[in-house]
C-alpha cells in the first residue's frame, strides 16, 4: 500500500510539473514557477506520515508539498492560470499557494519568512492541547536568515510540536552552499538551538517516511524537543522557470546525472507490478488532463475582485 | 482612570471574555509589567496566556501571526515602536498580505501594541513615531488613541477585529486621566474625535500631539481665536469625513504629528482633506511635527525637536491672522514633559 501511495503521489507531482514545463511557453501561466522536479520525494515521504488535520507551511517552491499534503489540484492549476476558480481566486499564483481546508497553510516568496508562522501555529496547537503537528518546508538558503534561528530557538524554548524539513539542494538560486556558509552543517546549528536534528544523505523515501513517522508520533505525544530533518536532494530544473540551466556554468549536468540515475519515481515504480503502475498512471493522467482543462476554460476574476478580501 | 489602567482593564476584560486572547511580549510578566499595562495579568490568567518572549522581534511577530492563523488572538507588545523595524518583514510581507494573497481563506486577528517614547534623552532610537510606514500598507489598521477612554474602547475593538492592528501608545500619555466606563465597550475604527469645537481653525493632533493642541487651543481662545481640536485617533482607516467637515467650516487646517512631516500622516491628512473638499473650498494649511533631523538627547535640543503648545498656537495664529505680528506666548513646558523622569 505504501508503494502504491508513494508512486501515485510522486507520479502525480512529476507529471503535473512536466505539464507545466510543456505549457509554460504558451504564456498562459503568467507568473513565476519554481519546480520541484527531482525533489518530490521529500514532500511525499514527509506528508505521507501526516494526518489530514496536521498542517504544513512552505515556500515558493510550493507544488510538491501542496499536492502531497492534499491540496486541491484543480484549484492549484486554475490558480497558476490566474483564474477565478483558483484556490485564491487568482491572487496567489504559484508562489503563495495555500489550501487551508487541506492543511496547506501557505507559502511566501520571501525566503524563510513562513518559518516563524509555522512555529506560532504549533504554539497554538500546544496551548489548545491538541495532538496535531506542524511541518515547515524550507531550503538550505533559508538557514542563513536570522529568523530561522529565532524560530528554532522559540520552538525549542517552548517544546513545540513542529518538524522542520530542510530541503538541502545545495543551491540558493545559483550560489552553492559552500560560497554562503562557513560551517555548512545545518544539523549542528539546529542542535545548538536545542532541537534534535538528523540528516538524510540520500533521497531514500522509505527511510524519510519511517523517520518522519517516528518523530511525528513523539511530537504528538509531547515526548520530544522539536526536530529538524535535513534532506539532501537536487533540483533538476532551473531555479525559476521550466527550463534546464546546465549550460549556464554554475553547475554541471554530471552533478545532476547521479541524482537522475537514482530517481525515486523509478525506484518506487519498479516495486509495483506493471498493471498496478499503469492503473495509477492512467487515473493520474486523467485527473491532470481534467485539471488543466478546468483551468483553461475557467473565467478570469471580475474586476471588482481587485478590492475583495483585503480585510476580514 | 489612567491610560495605563485603561489598557490593562481592556486586556483583562477581553481575556476573561474570550479564552483565545493572550498576551506575549518582552517583559510582560515582569514586576514592571509593560509600564503597568500588563501588571498582574500573568497571575490572573496564568503564564500560558501571558508570557515573556526572547529578543527576536521578527521571529516572535511571525509566531504571533502563526498563532492568529491558527485561530488564537494574540496581543504582541513592544516597549518602543522603534523595535518594530526588526519585524517589518512579518508585519508588511506576511501579516498585511496573508488574507488577500490566500484569497480570503485565512484571518490574522493580531494586535501589535507599540509605545512611542519621549523625554529624558530617549534619543535617536527610542523616540520614533513610525505610524506612517504602516499607514502606507493596505491590509493593516493603524490606531493611536490619545485618551484613556479611546485607549480602552479601541483596544477592545482591535482585539475583536479579525485583521492585524498596529496599536500605538505614547509614553507621555500613560499618566493621563479620564473617565472610563467599567463595562466593555468598543470605539470604532475610522472615527476621529472632536475634543473642542471651534470656528476659526482646525487643529488635528495625532497621539500625544493632540494634548499639546488642546493647550494651544486654550492660548488661542485667550487671543480671541476659536480653534477646533480634533484627535485623529484612527490613522488607517482615516476619518476624512470628520476632518474635511471641520475644514469646510474653518477654512484653515493645522496638522500636528508625533512624527516627521515628510511623507507622514500629516501629509496624508492634508491631501485627504483637499481631495474630499474637491478643490471647491480653498483652505490654508500647515503641518507640524518632529524637526527633520534625528532626535537628539541633550535637553535644550530635544525641546526644539518637538512642536509645543506655543509653537502650535503661533502657527495657528499665523494661519488665522497672516498679517498680524506673531503671537507672543510664554513658554511653559507641558507638565507631563517637565515631570517625566527616567531612567526610562
Ligand atoms: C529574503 C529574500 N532574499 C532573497 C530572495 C531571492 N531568492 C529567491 S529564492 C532564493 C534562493 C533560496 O534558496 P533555498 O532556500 O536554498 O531554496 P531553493 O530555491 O533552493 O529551494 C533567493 C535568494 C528572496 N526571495 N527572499
Ligand atoms: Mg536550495
Amino acid at each position: 500500500m505504501l508503494d502504491r501511495n508513494f508512486y501515485r503521489q510522486l507520479y502525480r507531482i512529476r507529471r503535473v510539473e512536466e505539464e507545466l514545463v510543456r505549457l509554460y511557453p504558451t504564456d498562459q501561466i503568467t507568473s513565476p514557477i519554481h519546480l520541484s522536479i527531482g525533489q518530490e520525494a521529500v514532500s511525499v515521504g514527509v506528508c505521507e506520515a501526516l494526518r489530514p488535520s496536521d498542517v504544513v507551511f512552505g515556500t515558493y517552491r510550493s507544488h510538491a508539498y501542496y499536492l502531497a499534503k492534499g491540496g486541491d489540484l484543480r484549484g492549484m492549476i486554475a490558480e497558476l492560470y490566474g483564474k477565478a476558480t483558483g484556490v485564491a481566486q487568482g491572487k496567489a499564483g504559484s508562489m503563495h499557494l495555500a489550501d487551508p481546508d487541506h492543511g496547506v497553510m501557505g507559502a511566501s516568496a520571501v525566503v524563510a519568512s513562513t518559518i516563524p508562522q509555522a512555529v506560532g501555529y504549533a504554539l497554538a496547537m500546544k496551548m489548545r492541547r491538541e495532538d496535531r503537528v506542524v511541518v515547515v518546508f524550507f531550503g538550505d538558503g533559508a538557514t542563513e536568515e536570522g529568523v530561522f534561528y529565532e524560530s528554532l530557538n522559540f520552538a525549542a524554548l517552548r517544546s513545540l510540536p513542529i518538524l522542520f524539513i530542510c530541503e538541502n539542494n545545495s543551491y540558493a538560486i545559483h550560489s552553492p552552499l559552500s560560497s554562503r556558509q562557513a560551517s555548512p552543517d545545518i544539523c549542528r546549528k539546529a542542535e545548538a538551538m536545542g532541537l534534535l536534528a538528523e540528516r538524510l544523505e540520500t533521497l531514500d523515501i522509505y527511510e524519510l517516511y519511517a523517520r518522519t513517522c517516528r518523530r511525528v508520533t513523539e511530537l504528538r505525544a509531547g515526548r520530544t524537543a522539536p526536530v529538524l530533518i535535513e534532506c539532501l536532494c537536487y533540483r533538476w530544473k532551473e531555479h525559476v522557470g521550466p527550463g534546464e540551466d546546465f549550460a549556464a556554468g554554475y553547475r554541471s549536468a554530471g552533478e545532476c546525472r547521479a541524482w537522475q540515475q537514482a530517481d525515486v519515481l523509478v525506484t518506487v515504480g519498479s516495486r509495483l507490478n506493471a498493471a498496478v503502475r499503469q492503473e495509477i498512471e492512467q487515473s493520474v493522467e486523467e485527473e491532470i488532463r481534467e485539471a488543466f482543462a478546468f483551468a483553461q476554460c475557467s473565467p478570469f476574476p471580475a474586476g471588482n475582485e481587485l478590492y475583495t478580501d483585503l480585510y476580514a | 482612570m489612567t491610560y495605563v489602567q485603561a489598557v490593562r482593564e481592556a486586556t483583562a476584560q477581553e481575556m476573561a471574555r474570550d479564552d483565545r486572547v493572550f498576551v506575549m511580549g518582552q517583559g510582560v510578566d515582569d514586576f514592571k509589567g509593560m509600564y503597568g499595562t500588563t501588571a498582574g495579568l500573568a497571575e490572573q490568567f496564568g503564564r500560558e496566556r501571558v508570557f515573556d518572549l526572547p529578543l527576536s522581534e521578527e521571529g516572535t511577530t511571525g509566531v504571533a501571526v502563526g498563532a492568529a492563523l491558527a485561530g488564537l488572538r494574540p496581543i504582541h507588545t513592544h516597549i518602543r515602536m522603534d523595535f518594530l523595524l526588526l519585524a517589518m518583514n512579518q508585519i508588511v510581507n506576511i501579516a498585511a498580505k496573508s488574507r488577500y494573497m490566500f484569497g480570503g481563506r485565512v484571518r490574522v486577528p493580531l494586535v501589535i501594541r507599540a509605545v512611542i517614547g519621549r523625554g529624558w534623552g530617549q534619543g535617536a532610537q527610542h523616540s520614533q513615531g513610525l505610524h506612517s510606514m504602516f499607514m502606507h500598507v493596505p491590509g493593516l489598521r493603524v490606531v493611536a488613541p490619545a485618551t484613556p477612554y479611546d485607549a480602552k474602547g479601541l483596544l477592545i475593538q482591535s482585539i475583536r477585529d479579525d485583521n492585524p492592528v498596529i496599536f500605538i501608545e505614547h509614553r507621555l500619555l500613560y499618566g493621563r486621566q479620564s473617565h472610563v466606563p467599567e463595562e466593555l465597550y468598543t470605539v470604532p475604527f475610522g472615527r476621529a474625535r472632536i475634543l473642542a469645537a471651534g470656528d476659526d481653525v482646525t487643529l488635528v493632533g495625532i497621539s500625544h500631539a493632540v494634548v499639546e493642541c488642546l493647550r494651544a487651543q486654550r492660548t488661542l481662545s485667550q487671543h480671541g481665536i476659536s480653534a477646533e481640536v480634533i484627535d485623529a485617533v484612527s490613522l488607517s482607516p482615516l476619518d476624512t469625513e470628520t476632518l474635511a467637515a471641520s475644514v469646510r467650516k474653518t477654512g484653515r487646517l493645522l496638522v500636528v504629528d508625533t512624527a516627521w512631516t515628510f511623507c507622514g500622516a500629516s501629509a496624508e491628512i492634508v491631501a485627504a482633506v483637499a481631495e474630499a473638499l474637491g478643490g471647491g473650498v480653498p483652505f490654508a494649511f500647515q503641518r507640524m511635527g518632529f524637526a527633520p533631523v534625528v532626535c537628539p538627547t541633550s535637553k535644550p535640543l530635544e525641546k526644539l525637536f518637538y512642536p509645543n503648545p506655543q509653537t502650535i498656537a503661533r502657527a495657528a495664529h499665523r494661519l488665522v491672522r497672516p498679517k498680524a505680528p506673531d503671537l507672543q506666548v510664554d513658554s511653559a513646558e507641558s507638565p507631563e514633559i517637565a515631570e517625566f523622569k527616567g531612567p526610562f
